[in-house]
């Protein structure tokens, strides 16, 4: 059953990375790239179940917490310029 | 006779969860901008994420009664991950919308007959 469940996330992923590449404007490169995160966490916790060692799970937690961390970092990057660091002086100076 | 229900209820669930999975990938390949997108992916993320956890949470209650007593922290790690992206996705939806919105991407409309 988990084959079927890895395979599948694995086609959906490939899907994801088309768009990835496709993606006309960055923000859609970020969605496809935040969406392939998720499907990977889940990869990994199949895989797990697969390999018959849930301990895997550890690892799709760690994986779930940098993915967010990682698009929150390169939205902010594409939002502002920057990462925070320029506007506090900006203020600082005024 | 426990066994079969769990065991066909994961089916379900793990089949409903790919299920939403590739329609939710589908649409962010054909959709026509980035806010239509982050509709399809916010769905896979809910849905088909849930789906699939649930089925596996089903997986582990089974091997739990088939007496591995030390399955219960798979449980336990399966529910922390879907709580996880249960609160980090509509973060990330919200905040990639902003993003396009600030960095000049115009909504699509539906095509009109004037412009047409």
């Amino acid at each position: 059953m988990f084959v079927a469940a890895a395979a599948g996330i694995l086609v959906s992923m490939s899907l994801a990375l088309l768009r990835a590449l496709l993606g006309p404007t960055v923000y859609d490169r970020v969605l496809a790239v935040n969406t392939f995160g998720t499907k990977t966490v889940l990869l990994i916790a199949s895989l797990g179940f697969l390999t018959g060692r849930p301990e895997f799970l550890d690892l799709a937690l760690v994986y779930a917490l940098i993915n967010f961390i990682g698009t929150i970092a390169v939205l902010k990057f594409f939002e502002f310029g920057d990462l925070g660091l320029t506007r506090r002086v900006h203020r600082e100076a005024e | 006779m426990i066994d079969l229900v769990l065991e066909v209820a994961s089916w379900i669930s793990i089949v409903a969860g790919l299920f939403f999975m590739l329609v939710g990938t589908i649409g962010v390949l054909r959709l026509p901008d980035v806010y239509t997108r982050l509709h399809a992916a916010g769905m896979t993320d809910t849905m088909g994420a849930g789906f699939l956890i649930l089925g596996m949470m089903l997986q582990t209650i089974e091997g739990i009664l088939h007496g591995q007593d030390t399955w219960w922290f798979v449980l336990v790690r399966l529910v922390l991950i879907y709580l996880f992206i249960l609160f980090t996705s509509p973060i990330a939806t919200h905040a990639l919308a902003r993003a396009g919105l600030a960095g000049g991407v115009e909504p699509w409309t539906a095509p009109t007959d004037g412009d047409a």
